[in-house]
């Protein structure tokens, strides 16, 4: 082990990071407007590769390019799923009852995915997947730097959305007590229902960037779906800038136990790290005491 | 009335016994064994999680702590390929209520929400341990001794030793169901913070729950690694597992006490038999999903609720009164 791996394993862990930040995003936001926390984010992110991957091989369309389908339908696939399934949820159990919903809708959609793609593997094709280019001396792939682009702009929107725009004042009032918003006249189904689609589309840029730097099948949404949970837990359910930064740390502290211990502890240590940090913070980093979660 | 009901009960376990003896393809007598496994971590699992409203996603930890404990003590102690082996499944129970004291003291800390995922990560902790460290034989897993039966009379003891699983589970529940103890996961269920104003320790009781609930599934577990003869980290520590537990109780009627046992005896030995049938994987996802999501919007209280309240209606109306409505049994708790 040296520096420069070190620092090499720290810039790679920012610029992935940032990806998971995305996708923790959109879990958080529906948590914290709705919630539910909804553990088919995990196969949606995959959903939303297979769609880049079926447009990328039989239409030849640039994954860049295909976001601007597989987003909108993922939106959409969100906004149904919401309506159909979650706006049904009621009742003091509501968080353990959309684990349970969304677990099932996860399981119908993983076995979709298999009977239509099969369970081998498979990676994104593009030409910059596999090419590197050097910056300020150390190599890095561009696909991580499109990410990473790409997670910066679309958090950009997403931010500009939520505190620039009359639909965010709801959001943000959603999220801070309901009852009240309902109150002063936010209709708090339909935000709750168009926060749904948003948590959502954002899978299908996060699952692009997963597909193209992993090889994946529709299996790898159980790793996935810890891993963001494990994100929005440690920043705080419902904490939007919590899930940001505790997406960008978590995937960093992996990456340089994987370079200092080896692989095989990384993903060991990105666990151990919430067991340890909820035993002496039980509300997260950036979390606020459980008063409304009670 | 309670007599007539006891007699239900011995007569379900007359059929139970009854059943390796007139159904002798092994094939059958396999799935019942599996089936007999997830009705006993089912009932444990909704002793816990039911009673007290803490769904643990990481019921795993235990199962998996139990076939390891099996596996373990067998090859360190050089023990033979015989019955003698039955005498680790309690150990790998006591192991698997040891393991939930650490475990709990860490998740039980939290509410409900961040309980969830907090056993989820857990679990993974104890998978990634299972695969990473050495002394459990790692990706290859673990052999257990070869136990020289004949094949059409090796499924028996089996059957038998789940089914002595199963009647303690649901015994314990029963009794935890009924006694001072259970009132209290229940008051902590309806509202944690008065019960503590009310006097109930209520991180004790939490603990001594989560620590109950543990040991039939490590019993479980480590019944199904001497079943199974060779257990591998992924499979059992399960993320399935964790969920199937939950799916199957939530199924029956979570908090009921019949609920778990019916949910894992239909939702189990129909996974079986379709995998037998037709050994596809991906058809089986899309109909339990798909099963589960009907189940938990029209009938978010389970099967058994659902059932009695209808035959509570039908019986209101027989007697020429007013319908009772769907509000003949609120808690969802006998």
């Amino acid at each position: 082990m040296n520096g420069t791996a070190l620092i090499h394993s720290i810039i790679d862990g920012i610029l992935t990071g940032s990806v998971y930040a995305l996708m923790a995003t959109g879990l958080t936001l529906i948590f914290g407007v709705m919630n539910i926390i909804n553990v088919a984010q995990g196969i949606f992110v995959i959903l939303g590769a297979y769609l880049s991957y079926a447009l990328s091989v039989h239409f030849g369309i640039d994954l860049f390019v295909g976001l601007a389908i597989t987003i909108p339908t993922l939106f959409l696939v969100g906004i149904v799923v919401e309506r159909v399934f979650l706006s049904r949820i009621k009742g003091p159990e509501k968080v353990v009852m959309s684990i349970l919903v969304t677990y099932a809708i996860s399981l119908v959609i993983e076995g979709i995915l298999n009977m239509v793609f099969s369970v081998n593997y498979v990676e994104l094709q593009a030409w910059y997947v596999d090419r590197s280019v050097r910056v300020f001396g150390y190599w890095l792939p561009y696909i991580y730097l499109l990410g990473f682009a790409l997670a910066v702009v679309l958090l950009g929107a997403l931010y500009f959305m939520l505190y620039r725009t009359r639909f965010g004042a709801s959001v943000r009032a959603s999220l801070a007590d309901q009852t009240s918003a309902a109150l002063v006249g936010i209709n708090v189904k339909n935000v709750s229902t168009i926060c749904f689609g948003i948590g959502i589309a954002v899978t299908a840029a996060g699952g692009m960037i997963y597909g193209a730097t992993n090889a994946f099948n529709a299996s790898s949404s159980y790793d996935l779906i810890s891993r963001l949970l494990v994100i929005i837990v440690l920043g705080g359910m419902g904490s939007i800038g919590g899930a940001l930064a505790a997406g960008v740390f978590m995937i960093t502290v992996e990456d340089m136990v994987s370079v200092i211990w080896g692989p095989v502890w990384s993903s060991l240590t990105f666990f151990l790290i919430l067991v340890i940090i909820l035993s002496v913070r039980p509300q997260g980093i950036f979390g606020k005491l459980e008063a409304r979660l009670a | 009335m309670s007599r007539f009901k006891h007699g239900w009960w011995l007569l379900a376990l007359a059929i139970f016994i009854a059943y390796p003896l007139v159904e002798t393809n092994p094939a059958y007598t396999t799935i019942g064994i599996f089936t007999l496994i997830f009705m006993a971590c089912a009932t444990s699992w909704n002793m816990f999680s039911g009673y007290s409203g803490y769904v643990n996603l990481g019921s795993a930890v235990f199962y998996g702590s139990g076939a390891y404990t099996m596996a373990l003590f067998a090859n360190h102690l050089h023990m033979a390929g015989n019955g003698d082996l039955f005498w680790l499944v309690p150990l790998g129970g006591v192991v698997a209520s040891i393991i939930a004291i650490p475990v709990g003291l860490v998740a039980l800390r939290v509410r409900r929400h961040t309980f969830v995922v907090i056993t989820i990560a857990i679990f993974f902790v104890f998978q990634l341990s299972a695969i990473n460290f050495s002394f459990t034989g790692g990706t290859s897993g673990m052999q257990l001794p070869f136990i020289p039966w004949f094949i059409t009379n090796y499924n028996v003891p089996f059957y038998y030793v789940a089914l002595g699983i199963v009647v303690f589970a649901a015994l314990l529940s029963a009794v935890v169901r009924r006694s001072r103890f259970g009132l209290q996961l229940l008051a902590i269920r309806d509202d944690e913070d008065r019960a503590a104003g009310l006097g109930v320790r209520v991180f004790a009781v939490k603990l001594t729950g989560f620590a109950l609930s543990a040991f039939a599934v490590g019993m479980g577990g480590a019944l199904y690694a001497m079943f199974i003869g060779q257990i591998y980290p992924q499979f059992v520590f399960d993320p399935i597992f964790d969920i199937s537990i939950a799916l199957m109780a939530i199924f029956g009627g979570l908090g009921t006490f019949i609920g778990p046992l019916l949910g894992a005896l239909v939702l189990e030995s129909t996974q079986q038999l379709l995998t037998l049938k037709y050994s596809n994987g991906s058809l089986y996802l899309i109909i339990f999903g798909g099963v589960f999501l009907i189940v938990i919007l029209f009938m978010p209280q389970g099967v058994v609720v659902a059932i009695r309240d209808a035959w509570a209606r039908r019986a209101a109306r027989r007697d020429g009164r007013v319908t009772v409505g769907a509000t003949v049994n609120p808690g969802a708790t006998s």
